[in-house]
């Protein structure tokens, strides 16, 4: 507790004080435990335990360490050298390459080069947009979504089958497409709403076996007649209709209308939670159930269709990958995006452009990773563990402050009111 | 679940409804008899189903003609529904649920082994053998949350044990030093569980799920760097022998599975029964429980709350991580990328269907252990009945047991909830 908090001056002292030292007050909450710096440090954390492994897990770098004592700046000079060549490749693969920048200016490159990395970047980040906001909103209601995985893997199957199997005009196809998407998520999330609101059967519990049950639903469908590729004999699906797909820049750029179409939806969830009477439904519901039921709310009712909202939403996220990234069902088409968004919901603090921030910076180091393994042969792998990471040093504040020494601040807590186990 | 469901606050249901438990599973029981006595019956082929006692086809076996066992085990299976139904029998009704399910089982085998054959022996030891990590995963569960911590990262748990013994066990080239990093790798997971749910008060669940993207990462990570470029070096990890008892081993059907066998399956076995006699019968398991149940009542008491909790948790780690050995050190020769696939999840789901008690969870370890052996069979057979959907059924089966269909299941009433002294 800062003490301006706890005891407060007399109105005019305190005019006073904020009136002379407005650097110093910024710079005083600066270095305090507030939600952008313990951001900031989590993510410096997470980098400096994933350069830990990445010297670690290297035979080269790390026999230069047998000899430390002897001539120290061989293994240091070694350690730096590839931590920065890696975490130069994860920048150059997710926003910005001045060699191809510089290329396009002498003209020797093309345009499409200088922006690939910005265009991969938003590409990833689209679907994880979709699942985030699916976790964030139900958070925001008391309920902890971790079906995203399965709703977004249902989205990807009925969005796809609906993409290649209806055959509609151009423009129709695709808004069939995406809806079909949605309502399948929205099934999908509807099941553990409804048993939540008629059992109280956990749904952190439902949702996990839901999960395993739409993938394995997937690996069966995959392989029917009418699914899948009648020229091919492993699990893959009948390719999804041009006119089904997310237009996309010209190649190589890969980003698709799905993360505009995400920026917009991100718009409409924070309208619904933040002005909406179901948003205000929802959050007094997510505060405390019982007393939103004295004020006259069907807590049941909102639980439901909370569920069936951020079924949908994760079932979209399916969706986009499948329409814009994709264009056929394998079973690995939904690839972690539920799960991700999990960790993109829990970063963006459960609010809507929070988690649309913090999917741009989750497809950001995911499309970094990818230069990182061509380049310097460091497995893609270690993106997942910066992750989890970051998430797990956001989650746990008084961490941070412990380890960095932070003042107190009205805390960054993720919400207490989860804590209330199954 | 939550203490407070929404049935809790919408209505208070009658003691004595006339649709109580015992009349709900009936009915349940009648359907599937009937639907076994109808569909398996007249879909069976006349031909003989024999069920070998060795582990071929030869010797001596138990036939039973395919297409009169469907309708007669569908048969009994409708009598024991029609007897719960009929609400004439008080106690044994678990029996009956039993008989009812197992009969519903036999009918099924009839169909589908009509004119082939189901070796009795593979079929037990292999159920034996699959269901090994999800007691062990599921023993660790039961630990952590009989004192209040929810661990949803038994995958995690078993990733780490895993990766943990293929390396060791390769680079000491000793199963047991591998054994024993299992052990460490698991206790690594369960150590961050514990410091973030109890020391930090991050939410339980949301750490488990965390963690296990972390596991997941990490060990990805490690095999790329290490595993994958020189694997006779760091993933050959030596196999645990088997151990045959003389005499006992030569007892037809259970010698060969029981004592025929790794001693990982002599160590589940013999946890579960100790973990079942530390929990009801000592000093420790009341504290425990009391813990679970009630923290503040134990901490007036003189119970150390924190220090029972991290315990708990860190013994659950060591029993998780001999769980992912079996990945490594019996069921195959090396480790490989998200190789537990799953796994982890069938252990919280057998931890649930078997109501948080040792033996609950053998029994569901075990059933969901045939589940995927049957599966395994189907598919090797050409069954027309899909293996996906037979290894659907453990997630399902838990579906239906926290929604309340087969009788209540609760959790220990602290569960996931932090501990704050004040």
């Amino acid at each position: 507790m800062t003490t301006d908090v706890e005891a407060p001056p007399p109105a005019k002292k305190e005019e006073d004080e904020r009136r002379d030292s407005f650097v110093g007050l910024f710079l005083h909450n600066l270095w305090s435990a507030n939600t952008v710096t313990v951001t900031v440090l989590s993510i410096l954390l997470a980098l400096i335990i994933g350069a830990v492994l990445i010297v670690v897990s290297d035979p080269d770098v790390l026999s230069t360490f047998s000899y430390f004592t002897a001539r120290p700046s061989d293994a240091l000079t070694a350690s730096w050298d590839l931590i920065s060549a890696a975490y130069a490749d994860l920048f150059r693969g997710a926003i910005f390459d001045p060699s191809a920048f510089q290329a396009w200016i002498n003209g020797t490159g093309t345009w499409r080069a200088a922006f690939t990395p910005i265009s991969e970047t938003l590409t990833y980040a689209a679907p994880l947009v979709f699942t985030g906001l699916s976790v964030a909103i139900a958070f925001r209601g008391g309920l902890f979504n971790i079906g995203g995985q399965g709703q977004a893997v249902i989205g990807c199957i009925t969005s796809a089958v609906a993409g290649f199997a209806f055959g509609l005009p151009a423009g129709l196809n695709l808004l069939v497409a995406l809806l079909c998407g949605a309502l399948g998520g929205a099934l999908w999330g509807f099941l553990p709403g409804l048993l939540k609101a008629r059992t109280g059967a956990h749904e952190v519990i439902t949702t996990i076996m839901l999960n395993y049950t739409a993938t394995l639903f997937l690996s069966w469908l995959i392989l029917q007649d009418g699914v899948q590729d009648p020229n091919r004999s492993d699990a893959i699906s009948r390719t999804i209709d041009a006119s089904a797909q997310l237009p996309a820049l010209p190649a190589p750029l890969r980003v698709h209308l799905g993360i505009v179409f995400a920026v917009l939806v991100t718009a409409g969830v924070a309208w619904l939670i933040n002005r909406s009477s179901f948003g205000f439904e929802l959050r007094a519901v997510g505060v405390n159930p019982p007393a939103a039921k004295t004020a006259g709310m069907s807590v049941a009712k909102t639980y439901t269709l909370l569920m069936v909202i951020a079924g949908a939403l994760a079932g979209l996220g399916g969706a986009t990958q499948v329409l814009g990234t994709a264009d056929k069902l394998t079973t690995q088409v939904a690839g972690n995006i539920g799960f991700d968004g999990l960790l993109v919901a829990l970063l963006g603090r459960n609010r809507p452009w929070g988690t649309l921030f913090a999917a741009i910076l989750y497809g950001a180091l995911r499309a970094g990773g990818n230069l990182m393994q061509a380049d310097v042969g460091i497995s893609l792998e270690l993106v997942t563990v910066l992750q989890a990471l970051i998430v797990i040093f956001i989650a746990a504040p008084a961490l941070v402050k412990a380890i960095f020494q932070l003042r107190a601040a009205r805390a960054a807590r993720l919400g207490a009111s989860m804590a209330k186990g199954w | 679940m939550s203490t407070a469901t929404v049935e809790d606050l919408t209505e208070v249901s009658a003691p004595d409804r006339f649709w109580n438990r015992g009349r709900r599973l009936g009915a349940g029981l009648v359907i599937i008899g009937l639907i076994a006595t109808l569909v398996f019956g007249s879909l069976a082929d006349a031909k003989t189903a024999r069920f070998t006692l060795s582990e071929d086809a030869e010797g001596a076996a138990l036939s039973i003609g395919g297409q009169f066992g469907a309708i007669l085990f569908g048969v009994v299976t409708v009598l024991a529904g029609g007897v719960l139904l009929a609400g004439i029998v008080r106690r044994r009704q678990t029996a009956l649920l039993a008989l009812g399910i197992v009969t519903f089982v036999f009918s099924f085998l009839c169909w589908q082994v009509a004119g082939k054959f189901l070796p009795l022996v593979d079929t037990a030891g292999g159920s034996l053998e699959l269901a090994l990590p999800l007691i062990l995963g599921a023993l660790a569960g039961v630990l952590g949350e009989r004192s209040g911590v929810v661990n949803v990262a038994i995958e995690g748990q078993f990733l780490m044990g895993a990766f943990g013994a293929a390396l060791v066990g390769t680079m000491a080239t000793s199963v047991w030093a591998g054994l024993v990093s299992a052990m460490v790798g698991g206790v690594l997971i369960a150590a961050m569980l514990a410091v973030l749910a109890i020391r930090f008060l991050v939410d339980q669940v949301v750490v488990g799920i965390v963690l296990n993207l972390f596991a997941l990462g990490v060990t990805g990570f490690l095999y790329e760097r290490l595993m994958q470029p020189d694997a006779l070096k760091f993933n050959q990890p030596p196999h645990l022998p088997r151990w045959r008892i003389p005499g006992l081993a030569d007892i037809p059907v259970v010698g060969p599975v029981l004592f025929d066998t790794n001693m990982l399956v002599w160590l589940a076995l013999i946890l579960v029964f100790v973990v079942h006699f530390g929990l009801t019968r000592t000093r420790w398991g009341l504290r425990t429980r009391a813990v679970g149940e009630h923290p503040t009542a134990a901490d007036t008491v003189g119970v150390r709350v924190r220090g029972l909790r991290y315990l708990n948790v860190l013994l659950g780690g060591v029993i998780a991580g001999a769980g992912g050995a079996y990945f490594t050190l019996v069921s195959t020769n090396s480790f490989n990328k998200n190789m537990t696939a799953g796994a982890g999840f069938i252990a919280l789901a057998a931890l649930i269907f078997g109501r948080w008690t040792p033996f609950g969870a053998l029994g569901a370890a075990l059933f969901f252990g045939f589940a995927q052996k049957l599966a395994n069979y189907l598919s090797a057979v050409g069954s027309p009945v899909p293996n996906q959907f037979l290894n659907m059924l453990p997630y399902l089966a838990t579906i239906i047991a926290v929604a309340g269909l087969v009788g209540r299941v609760r959790a220990p009433a602290a569960d996931g909830v932090p501990y704050v002294k004040s």
